[in-house]
């Protein structure tokens, strides 16, 4: 039988949730309320009414100082309620609360945990605001827009009337199935190309015709037909030797257009070219070179091979780096999507080398604007309630799992409304030892047992691999939603890094997309083969089919290869932490990849073909440069003005509302956090920390990213977010020949078709990025150890196509051999001299100051890497012997904004004559001013050693420019005018009003 | 002297205990181990053998059921591998005259199980919660405290004033009723309070108290003065470099200083 408990604030406390809901639903949907209160209920099945009244009389699932708890209704009280509104989980989602309700009653009441099945949802109790009642299709707005996920959640709507007659009646969110084996067969033999398109399509298997012909030609080899006949298997795939495939095969798992053959056309300069695998010749080849020229100095470690790549830190540890993109997902359930993006992307260090320590997380979000005011098209989420859903998603995953957020930014585009760009990434530290071996190493041997520890396998994300590898359509499949519960995840963490000091196993890696079929598959190359029996494998409930079992991506879950005479040990040491662990089969030699369901064949398919099987795409890019006009970018004389609108701008504003819901300093090594100054609330441009807290050596973490130039050239796109990358971690104190980079790009779909049209220029946009990634890598002496990406960024729907702009986010991991050499960008000290360092030129192009003043054209700002380094080298030289009181980055509004904020960070004021800027080329003062020109930063010196700073930069551009005051005016001069003196008070009010929420 | 050893709880989505442990060594404890909560279950460790018991920040169970919840339940009703009531096992401990800390989910922890305030003795009866900070938001921000010289409180005595962070979302002080909210003030196991930097005086106004907690209230003791519990984390600055202006060469006492106290107090035996 079903019981309901209900529980709710006592009438004497404040209900602050249900205070924040009414004011959450009039400012994201515009729809007055007069006030919210909440009640959670929690539905429970399998116990007798006198233990569901013990929990209740013990206080078991509510707290008697602030709540009251009832198992009947709870009454209004002085509450007038006139809607209630109940929102609940769809079967089979994630309920984090129920599970910690389940077992903390079933510890309580002396029982398995399996006995009770608990179900929370939560009752809104809506008030008519004072201007008049709502009505029941304003409620049902509220709900479906704001409060309730469709995706994955599910409400019942009551009028105060109804309730009080009828109630809400108990409801369990149960998945009704049994268990299953079932096995179809994949008649791709009897097919023609036609149904061959439609079975992909129908399958959400995202293979091309000649793919499935190639798997087709591989079951009609006549010593795999032999094989499988022998074996007890049909001529024709199964359904999870097809879905094997498609995920090992998909564009996220296998990077196919990265590594297509492109015939690359360069009509700018009239040549052509036979690029093979852009991911060899222009990432892992430019870091082979590195590591060689380095020679014994080389400090990488593990690259492009683990889920993470590996570098050293200081004697004793190496410092590992991934980031990863949650887009499509974000875009359905952005809370869901951005929590398992954030958790996930914890599970790569996790699973790097014998796994990592997590230090640090990183979040990069592209949005369309939140104030985006027309019409949606079909499916798409507001980008307020995208950016909200994200934002507490990234706050979840990352507070409940104690990794500090250092370091994120956020960029507005409008095409973002299309797809969301999340960008998760996560530090992990690994022992450079681990009894006795490597720590960044691993492998798995012939015998040892496959395990799978954490969460358990349901029907959430199904298909994230496949999925992810389209674009988005009306008609995105649900399933590819999932919620991570942090707390099952932190429970692994903690027994996993035991285990591992215990040399309990061999190799480990972590579920993420394709689930067991891709951890395993990829762990089985190590011993070239595995046999599975996927009925071991635990489920949240029966009625999944052993395919879906393999591909689920069901979150929270490590494989890990042990040897059987440590089997028993490793499982105890996890039932005694309270983590579920399962011997699934064992790792083998005989070349094949099989899984059993009890005896049962379900797949077998050779290891050579599933991992190199694929067919090489050969791709067509044509490079056409882009006409722009010249523009001339004035913002007229009222300076001060306009200083303000620049410092208001979404893309520079301050993002202080989420930094501060981010935990950004637990793990206690925070040295430069995101926000400093004597008012907390200046910019920093890259993180700080101690990784290590009985050493003083810090890690580095920035980024660079700019997409606002892709629209005028990708090579010089990708060379100044690489640019801004060394130059927010220069500017920190990191060492700028002891950099390694990340690079994780975003695409629209390149490859042309009827739906893509403009395939062959957005190829050419990728083959140029990549060009410049190459490039720049040599120039800066700066390896890539690690990348990911996600190149089906579009969006169809109501007849229209979105695509995202081509992004690169470029991450920064650099070491500072000393964190009290590291600086912060506020000013310190009235007295001190402004130094400029970098040429300036008429470089308008994407500026923010032109997309302000909506002029398009001009020249996109180019990066001269041989004096830059030259000048970061200098630089770090100074900030070594603390030479420097402050130093900025000049990036998003030039010089104006870099100024300005370095200013607010120190509420002080700067006398600073323009005139003295080293212009490259004729411009005006606009131009002057909000130029992005790549490769400048600012910084403050005590005027004692000013003639140091001048000696050490001597041959170089550096020019001092004024002086730090304590008049509180930011005054700019040019000659004897005054261009602007703006009261830093007010500056500070506008780079902090508009996402002051 | 007396021997210092510390014991750092940790699992079930506790998260800060590296840090935690770290600063209970550079305050001179002997030693800080870090354990999970499943040995002292196994019974592999025992209380007894400690004298510094600290329960460190974190998510215990994400927060799910209202912070440190069912994390109060487990102390509440499990026994250890040889048949002790972890209960008791605690209970021992406070009687012993030893120490114990609580900070952020930790304080939730002791608050929810009883261990904080005990008026009247009462330990292991819930008195007063922590409820949503008023923003009903999570929040990481450095706040100001003054801590209560005429409170018993060991922990605290001889400081002035602490800058440390809190990085919380559940930190308000819920009492059961007014009179309870009065006696902790009466009785002195007010302990630290929020204030406004400017005047030092207890503040109401966000975000120097950042939770909207009444009368400041930021950490409790209880009348033995032995047992402390605080949301702000005094862990978080033991590193000149954790303070968030030391660039401009701004300063205040660390946190250590409240983990030197105790060690202090136990050396003196």
């Amino acid at each position: 039988m079903l019981y309901r408990l209900e529980a709710g604030m006592l009438p004497q406390v404040s209900d602050t949730q249900g205070h924040k809901t009414a004011l959450h639903i009039e400012k994201a949907l515009n729809i007055p309320v007069g006030d919210v209160r909440q009640v959670k209920v929690f539905t429970v099945d399998g116990l007798e009414k006198a233990q569901v009244e013990r929990l209740l009389a013990e206080a078991i699932w509510h707290d008697p100082v602030m709540q009251m708890a009832s198992l009947q209704p709870l009454p209004l009280g002085d509450f007038a309620a006139d809607w209630l509104l109940e929102v609940g989980f769809r079967p089979g989602v994630t309920d984090n609360e129920a599970r910690t309700a389940r077992d903390t009653a079933a510890m309580v009441l002396g029982i398995e945990r399996e006995a009770l099945k608990v179900y929370t949802s939560v009752q809104y109790r809506i008030q008519n605001p004072a201007t008049g009642a709502l009505d029941r299709a304003t409620l049902e707005r509220i709900a479906t827009d704001l409060l309730c996920n469709n995706l994955i959640q599910r409400f019942r709507l009551k009028s105060v009337q109804e309730w009080q007659q009828e109630g809400f009646s108990a409801q369990a969110a149960q998945v009704t199935g049994s268990a299953c084996d079932t096995v179809t067969i994949i008649p791709l033999s009897t097919m023609s190309d036609a149904k061959m398109v439609q079975a992909s399509r129908e399958n959400t298997w995202a293979l091309s015709l000649e793919e499935i012909q190639r798997v087709l030609a591989y079951y009609q080899q006549p010593a795999v037909a032999a094989r499988r006949k022998a074996a007890g298997l049909p001529a024709d795939p199964t359904d999870a030797e097809m879905e094997v495939l498609a995920q090992t095969w998909s564009e996220h798992c296998k990077h196919k257009i990265f590594a297509s053959r492109i015939d690359y056309s360069n009509h700018e300069t009239g040549t052509k070219e036979d690029v093979d695998n852009l991911y060899k010749t222009c990432i892992r080849d430019a870091t082979k070179t590195l590591r060689a020229q380095m020679g014994e100095e080389d400090y990488c470690k593990s690259v492009f091979k683990d889920n993470a790549g590996v570098i050293d830190f200081i004697p004793g540890y190496t410092a590992c780096i991934k980031v990863e993109t949650h887009n499509s997902p974000s875009a359905l359930d952005p809370y869901g999507g951005a929590l398992t993006g954030i958790v996930g992307v914890n599970r790569d260090p996790m699973g790097t080398g014998m796994g990592a320590d997590l230090v640090c997380n990183t979040d990069v979000f592209c949005f369309a604007s939140p104030f985006y005011d027309k019409e949606l098209p079909p499916r798409l989420l507001h980008p307020r309630r995208v950016l909200e859903g994200v934002r507490e998603g990234v706050e979840h995953g990352g507070n409940k799992s104690g990794i500090p957020t250092v370091n994120g930014s956020l960029v507005f585009d409008e095409r973002y409304l299309g797809k969301p760009l999340v960008y998760c990434g996560t530090v992990g530290m690994i022992p450079a030892e681990i009894n006795g071996k490597p720590g960044w190493e691993k492998q798995a041997q012939v015998g040892d047992v496959i395990v799978m520890a954490g969460g358990r396998i349901g029907k959430d994300g199904i298909h994230g691999a496949t999925f992810s590898s389209e674009e988005l359509h009306e008609g995105s499949p649900a399933t590819a939603v999932q919620i991570g519960d942090p707390i099952t995840q932190r429970k692994m963490y903690d027994f996993i890094m035991k285990a591992r000091d215990l040399g309990m196993y061999n190799a480990i890696t972590d579920n993420g997309a394709g689930g067991l079929s891709s951890s395993v598959g990829e762990m089985a190359e190590d011993t070239n083969g595995c046999v599975l029996d996927i009925s071991k494998a635990p489920l949240k409930y029966d009625g999944l089919r052993p395919w879906e079992i393999m591909l689920s991506e069901a979150q929270e879950r490590m494989t890990l290869a042990v040897p059987p005479a440590k089997l028993e040990a490793f499982l105890a040491l996890a039932k005694k932490m309270d983590v579920e662990a399962t011997a699934l089969g064992h790792f083998s030699d005989s070349g094949l990849f099989e899984v059993h369901y009890k005896g049962k064949p379900v797949a077998s398919l050779d290891m050579e073909f599933m991992h190199n099987g694929n067919p090489q795409l050969q791709l067509k890019a044509v490079w056409e440069k882009p006409q722009m006009q010249d523009v001339r970018v004035d913002a007229g004389s009222n300076e001060g003005a306009f200083l303000k609108t620049m410092l208001s701008r979404l893309n520079i504003c301050s993002k202080e509302y989420i930094i501060r819901q981010y935990d950004h300093e637990v793990k206690g090594g925070s040295v430069v956090k995101p926000l400093c100054g004597v008012k907390r609330d200046g910019p920093a441009d890259a993180g700080v920390l101690r990784p290590i807290l009985e050493s003083d050596a810090g890690l580095v973490l920035s980024h660079g990213i700019c997409p606002k130039f892709s629209d005028y050239d990708t090579y010089w796109m990708m060379a100044n977010a690489m640019d801004e990358a060394v130059r927010n971690a220069v500017a920190v104190g990191a060492d700028p020949d002891r950099l390694a980079g990340v690079d994780n790009f975003c695409w629209c779909d390149p490859v042309q078709s009827e739906k893509t049209p403009d395939g062959h220029y957005k190829l050419a946009q990728l083959v140029r990025a990549c060009k410049a990634l190459k490039h720049f890598s040599f120039a800066y002496g700066l390896p890539c150890i690690s990348g990911k990406d996600s190149m089906k960024n579009d969006y169809t729907g109501g007849g229209e196509k979105i695509s995202i702009p081509p992004t690169v986010l470029f991450s920064v991991l650099g070491v500072v051999n000393n964190v009290v050499c590291s600086q912060t960008s506020d000013f310190k000290k009235a007295g001190d001299k402004i130094y400029l360092l970098g040429g300036t030129w008429r470089e308008m192009a994407g500026s923010e100051a032109a997309q302000e003043l909506k002029l398009v054209g001009g020249r996109v700002p180019h990066v001269e890497a041989h004096s830059a380094l030259a000048r970061y080298r200098l630089l770090s030289q100074l900030m070594r012997q603390r030479a420097v009181t402050a130093a900025h980055d000049l990036s998003d509004g030039g010089f104006a904004v870099a100024l300005a904020e370095m200013c607010i960070g120190g509420r002080l004021g700067a006398q600073v004559d323009i005139n003295a800027m080293r212009a490259l080329e004729a411009m005006n003062r606009t131009e002057l001013l909000y130029s992005e020109s790549a490769s400048r930063l600012l910084i403050s010196v005590n005027p004692q050693l000013a003639p140091l700073v001048e000696m050490v930069f001597a041959g170089h551009i550096c020019t001092c420019l004024g002086s730090v005051t304590d008049n509180g005016l930011l005054t700019l001069t040019s000659a004897d005018s005054t261009i602007l003196s703006e009261p830093v008070a007010e500056l500070a009010t506008a780079f902090k009003v508009t996402l002051d929420w | 002297m007396g021997k210092v050893n510390t014991l750092v709880i940790t699992g079930y989505g506790t998260n800060s205990h590296m840090e935690t442990a770290h600063t209970a060594r550079l305050a001179g404890s002997d030693k800080a181990d870090v354990v999970h909560f499943s040995d002292i279950v196994e019974a592999k460790v025992s209380l007894q053998d400690y004298h510094f018991l600290i329960f460190p920040g974190g998510f215990l169970d994400g927060d799910d059921l209202g912070a440190a919840h069912a994390a109060s339940m487990r102390w509440r009703y499990l026994h250890d591998a040889k048949g002790k009531s972890l209960l008791s096992s605690l209970k021992e401990f406070i009687d012993e005259g030893k120490l114990i800390l609580g900070i952020c989910n930790g304080f939730q922890l002791l608050v929810k199980l009883g261990v904080l305030p005990a008026l009247d003795g009462k330990r292991f009866e819930r008195q007063v919660s922590l409820g949503h900070n008023d923003s009903a938001r999570y929040e990481d921000r450095w706040v100001y405290l003054k801590p209560n010289a005429a409170s018993p409180c060991i922990f605290t005595r001889g400081l002035e004033r602490l800058h440390i962070p809190v990085r919380h979302g559940e930190g308000k002080l819920i009492p059961m009723d007014e009179a309870t909210l009065q006696r902790l003030m009466d009785e002195n196991l007010v302990a630290l309070q929020y204030i406004n930097p400017e005047t030092n005086a207890v503040t109401q106004e966000y975000p120097y108290n950042p939770n909207g907690s009444p009368l400041g209230i930021a950490g409790l003791t209880d009348p033995s003065g032995r047992v402390l519990g605080l949301m702000p984390h005094p862990e978080a600055f033991h590193h000149v470099t954790n303070h968030p202006a030391w660039t401009s060469g701004e300063l205040d006492a660390p946190g250590t200083l409240l983990f030197a106290n105790a060690v202090k107090y136990l050396r003196q035996g």
